[in-house]
């Protein structure tokens, strides 16, 4: 049953509210889409070059400070939920995109959207509870397992559930994050960059200089809205597995660049929860990076252009090594995903266009031809066809080397990672953390693992509801028999009560999240992070070694 | 009480230390370049100090002015060359007397110290003298002679580590790819050419735009290229110093001779967008009503025509699109109010809910009546300049911002002249020759003067507008003040108001 579960309290010290009677969502009664989540990153950097833009747009007057001491005035126990209940039902958070498998215990009658906002709260509020990985996020922007000012200095900003977002919080320590989200109940998460100082104290600088961001991670944002020109299969802000091939063919480029090219070790890639993904490249040197330097990476990545009217690909030959290197990463790719799959010529005017691209009149005129007495052609035929008529043409020998330069500004165009550069410019941008949920979707912005990105599955990730419904399923089936396995005298309260844990010396205690579907990405996040500082502890150990080194060298040159 | 100061206890003539001079290595300036990076300690005249001065500043403002036009860096040096020859000379090592270079060099670094003092007070004003700062040194830089070049370049200890032969020869194809570029068919070879690899982050336009070879975050920069390393460091201890410079102005222990100098010499350099920052109307007799702006866009350039058509057809603007417009509104005197009526009106589309949630806090940004302390105290932004809309964030699909001259493919661009009544065969071959030779100024301008070819002959005949008043324009504002003005010149007469006072900029 995953009422007894749920009533038993994750271990934690958060302020334990007792959770009122579960009501599941029927999910025919919620709206499929939220008319408030179409974008999925909001510029912070509004406006531009001033430090002073960086605003949230969503955010009214009283989303700043004020609106935080008003908050915290508040009690814990208030019930936020009474605040939200009477909230539009346009605006539900949890339109719970993907139906709950296991849901077979819905309550009748409890379908009125109030409740289904108080049902969705609650479910949040199980999620930060009992699911969230707060220790390895703690880990992860620490980079130590001491408190440092990485983590101190960091901002979060936190969106409320009536649109108000509050900007400039940090936290000393993981523990404080974690009671501070769970008495606010954000629905949206963000990271911000490290500071000179806490950003709590920002208005008590006098001067501007002394408040500035310092490092943060350098981050890519790619966005599936962004191929609605190549992608036939779906547009806007839907994504399916086919299209999603184009977030994987960029993340392998980007990921190889990164790598070879500038020599970055940690890259952690994330699904944004709806249609794309984000970049967190961790490495010391690349958090240091300023503004000017990032925008340099943007522009190293910078292939497909949208000028307006005109060709969208227009590079430099001979071709740089990193695109001759994606070129080869991306033929593939092309050949299977986008030729075979997506057939982006199918539409006669896209076929025109791409007939506008070839350099050679004669060949244009004569592929129109055979394309016009043929129609309904598939992508691959014509692609082929370019080759096979370019050769018994006797006006395109002398072009072979640009035909093969449109050739590859084709591929190019469908294939090579079409970046939204404002999230990488700026030091002080935001980006949504990983492991929140995506508000529209349901689904939890999990890590993608790099070694499996083919197996990616971005419809497949877990759902908020799908992680209730798991646990209540794993509380029915393991949680009895280990139950019986330790043999403990309050067995029937669940794995995570502590006389469980104390009743059993040897089994360790599971996590909640391990008991569902979230286990494979909170390791792989794990792993991550465990590399991450395992690294900055090696780079810290060597300095110190090779400042003795030094001294070591000095006292044998006095030697001589 | 007795005590020696510990200070003295050494000295061995008290008397002739105490009061001695103190004493400065005098400055020898062995190359033609500089990055004065060790103030000057000669004295010089007050007469000195000014002349010198002005004359730097003339050539800096002469430079800026050459960037706002979008000359190329060829054009540059040539426009640039008679005047360096006048105010500023500079001349290379293996001639003239050493009299006259030490004169010369002298003056250079006391120009540019004197300068500092002048433009370290505000960040903006910081800024743009790092800017024109660095394009006079890289003028000079590529004006040396490269054998005295390379040697000036040793002294300035960069860091940079020589890529062996073994590495060059393994490395051969990709930094092939990289050395032709701007060369052609006469690439020199790779082995040839003195490579040198740096960490990344210190060439940053060279990865920006692709143009070195990268591997495990060192670029290998051919050695021509090593110029934008030489200045970007110039640029980098420019911006610290600068800094440091502003820290100890309130220090400076200054009677009353040289501050009213330095006074006079920034505000002859304020910057051209700040002249349109007022929100006052910016013409006389228009009614500047969210109502009137569809009336009043027969005076907008074609950045704020297609700007306009695009609000209208789609009853929406991107980010971008957005802040130029507004910004350029604001500074034809669109107030707040009616600023908050225009774009509210204009997105038909969308609720008043999602508009006072989405738009709303970003018109008021624009306006400075919301966000940080400095936003509001400054009034929000200043309207873009021609020079901005040019360089900064090239719009994407879906985008309208930008310049149309620059952004647009050319059949986009014919027929949005062509809509806009501009159908003179010769004037859109103007304009297609001027875009394909980048200066997208003069097409523009050729527009503007095409467009109001009968009220400028008038203009000039009645000499209503002075030469100065018909220069290049280089603001969209100006545009349209220009605009205006011309269109209603009887009215203006009739207010006898005679010449109306356009202040150009740069």
């Amino acid at each position: 049953m995953p009422h007894s579960v749920l009533s038993a309290e994750g271990s934690g010290s958060a302020p334990s509210s007792p959770i009122p009677k579960q009501e599941e969502p029927t999910p025919a009664a919620v709206p499929a889409s939220n008319p408030h989540s179409g974008d999925d990153d909001v510029p912070m950097a509004e406006a531009g070059e001033l430090p002073s833009a960086a605003e949230p747009p969503a955010a009214q007057a009283a989303a700043d400070d004020d609106m935080m001491e008003i908050e915290q005035v508040k009690k814990p126990e208030i019930k936020l939920e009474d605040l939200f209940a009477g909230m539009d039902s346009d605006d539900d958070e949890f339109p719970s995109a993907s139906p709950p498998v296991g849901a077979q215990e819905q309550e009748t009658g409890s379908a009125d959207g109030a409740d289904n906002a108080d049902a969705n709260f609650e479910l949040l509020r199980t999620y930060y509870q009992r699911f969230f990985p707060w220790r390895y996020m703690f880990q992860w922007l620490n980079h130590s397992p001491n408190p440092t000012n990485d983590f101190k200095h960091r901002e979060f900003s936190l969106w409320l559930h009536n649109d108000a977002v509050l900007r400039y919080q940090s936290y000393s320590t993981s523990d404080l994050l974690r009671k501070d989200v769970i008495r606010l109940m954000p629905r949206r998460i963000e990271i911000g960059p490290v500071y000179t100082a806490d950003p709590r104290d920002r208005k008590t600088f006098r001067n501007s200089t002394a408040f500035v961001p310092l490092a943060k991670e350098l981050c890519f944002d790619i966005d599936l809205t962004d191929y609605d020109d190549v992608r036939t299969c779906c547009d806007k802000a839907n994504i399916c597995r086919k299209c999603w091939k184009f977030t994987t063919m960029a993340i392998k480029v980007l990921e190889t660049a990164l790598r070879e090219d500038f020599g970055y070790n940690h890259i952690l890639w994330v699904y944004s929860g709806r249609r794309g993904v984000h970049a967190w490249v961790c490495d010391k040197k690349a958090r240091a990076l300023n503004d000017q330097q990032r925008k340099a990476i943007t522009g190293y990545f910078e292939v497909v252009t949208g000028k307006l009217g005109s060709k969208k690909v227009n590079i430099r030959r001979p071709l740089h090594p990193h695109l001759i290197r994606s070129l080869d990463l991306l033929k593939e790719h092309f050949q299977q995903d986008v030729l075979e799959t997506q057939d982006p010529w199918q539409a006669p005017e896209k076929a025109e266009a791409l007939l506008q691209q070839i350099p050679d009149p004669e060949l244009r005129e004569a592929l129109r031809k055979k394309w016009d007495a043929l129609p309904g052609r598939a992508s691959v035929s014509k692609w082929a066809d370019i080759d096979a008529l370019a050769q018994t043409h006797a006006g395109a020998a002398l072009e072979g080397r640009t035909l093969l330069d449109t050739k590859q500004d084709v591929v190019l165009e469908h294939t090579y990672p079409r970046l939204d550069a404002a999230v990488t410019h700026k030091l002080n941008h935001l980006l949504k953390s990983p492991f929140v949920i995506h508000p529209g979707t349901g689904r939890v912005c999990v890590p993608i693992d790099r070694g499996d990105l083919d197996g990616f599955d971005p419809l497949g990730v877990p759902t908020l509801q799908g992680l209730v419904n798991e646990i209540g399923a794993w509380a029915d089936t393991e949680g009895p028999a280990a139950m019986a396995a330790v043999d403990v005298a309050d067995g029937g309260e669940g794995a995570s009560s502590s006389g469980a844990a104390a009743g059993n010396q040897e089994a360790r205690r599971l996590q909640d999240w391990e008991k569902t579907s979230l286990r494979p990405y909170i390791e792989y996040f794990r792993s991550f992070v465990m590399g991450l500082m395992k690294d900055e502890r090696e780079t810290a150990v060597k300095r110190e070694r090779d400042e003795d080194d030094e001294v070591e060298i000095k006292v044998e040159s006095l030697d001589f | 009480m007795n005590r020696v100061d510990a200070k003295r206890r050494n000295v061995v003539d008290h008397r002739k230390k105490q009061f001695a001079d103190p004493v400065f290595k005098e400055a020898t300036y062995p190359h033609r370049l500089n990055f004065y990076s060790a103030p000057p300690t000669a004295d010089i005249t007050l007469e000195q100090f000014e002349q010198w001065a002005i004359d730097r500043l003339r050539i800096l403002a002469e430079l800026e002015a050459c960037s706002f036009r979008n000359r190329t860096p060829a054009e540059t040096a040539t426009h640039m060359k008679p005047l360096l020859d006048k105010y500023l000379p500079l001349d290379a090592g293996s001639s003239g007397n050493p009299k006259l270079l030490h004169a010369q060099r002298q003056k250079d670094h006391y120009g540019h110290f004197i300068l500092r003092l002048a433009f370290a007070s505000t960040e903006d004003l910081r800024r743009r003298f790092t800017r024109v700062e660095t394009m006079l040194f890289r003028l000079r830089f590529q004006g040396d002679d490269s054998r005295e070049r390379a040697a000036f370049v040793r002294t300035l200890n960069l860091d940079w580590e020589p890529v062996s032969e073994a590495e060059k020869r393994a490395l051969a194809p990709q930094l092939a790819a990289t050395v032709g570029f701007g060369y052609g068919k006469r690439a020199p070879q790779v082995l040839d050419e003195e490579w040198c690899k740096v960490d990344w982050i210190r060439v940053p336009d060279l990865i920006e735009s692709r143009k070195v070879f990268l591997k495990a975050g060192k670029a290998y920069v051919p050695g021509r290229e090593q110029q934008s390393m030489v200045l970007n460091a110039f640029t980098k201890r420019l911006e610290q110093a600068l800094e440091d410079t502003a820290r100890a102005l309130p220090n400076l222990d200054e009677d009353d001779r040289l501050a009213p100098i330095l006074d006079h010499l920034s505000k002859n350099f304020v910057a051209p967008d700040a002249s349109y920052t007022g929100t006052g109307a910016a013409v006389d007799g228009a009614e500047m009503t969210a109502r009137n702006v569809d009336n009043l866009a027969q005076h907008f350039p074609m950045c704020m025509t297609h700007l306009h058509r695009s609000l209208r057809r789609d009853a929406h603007l991107k980010h971008f699109g957005r802040l130029q417009y507004s910004l350029f509104l604001k500074g034809i005197g669109l107030n707040l109010e009616e600023a908050l009526v225009f774009w509210r009106s204009g997105f038909a589309k969308i609720t008043d809910d999602t508009f006072n949630k989405e738009y709303r806090y970003n018109v008021r940004h624009v306006y400075g009546d919301v966000g940080g302390d400095s936003n509001r105290r400054s009034g929000g932004y200043s309207p873009y300049s021609c020079q901005r809309i040019l360089t900064e964030h090239a719009p994407g699909s879906g985008d309208a911002h930008g310049c149309p001259y620059r952004h647009f493919s050319l059949e986009n661009l014919g027929s949005l002249l062509r809509a806009s009544g501009v159908t003179d065969p010769s004037v859109l071959a103007g304009v297609k020759g001027d875009t394909e030779g980048q200066k997208f100024h003069m097409a523009c301008n050729r527009v503007f003067e095409h467009l109001h070819k009968t009220e400028l002959k008038r203009a000039r005949d009645e000499g209503v507008m002075t030469a100065a008043q018909l220069e290049t324009i280089v603001h969209p504002n100006e545009y349209f003040k220009r605009s205006y003005v011309l269109k209603n010149m009887d009215r203006e007469k009739a207010k006898k108001k005679g010449g109306v006072d356009v202040k150009m900029e740069g």
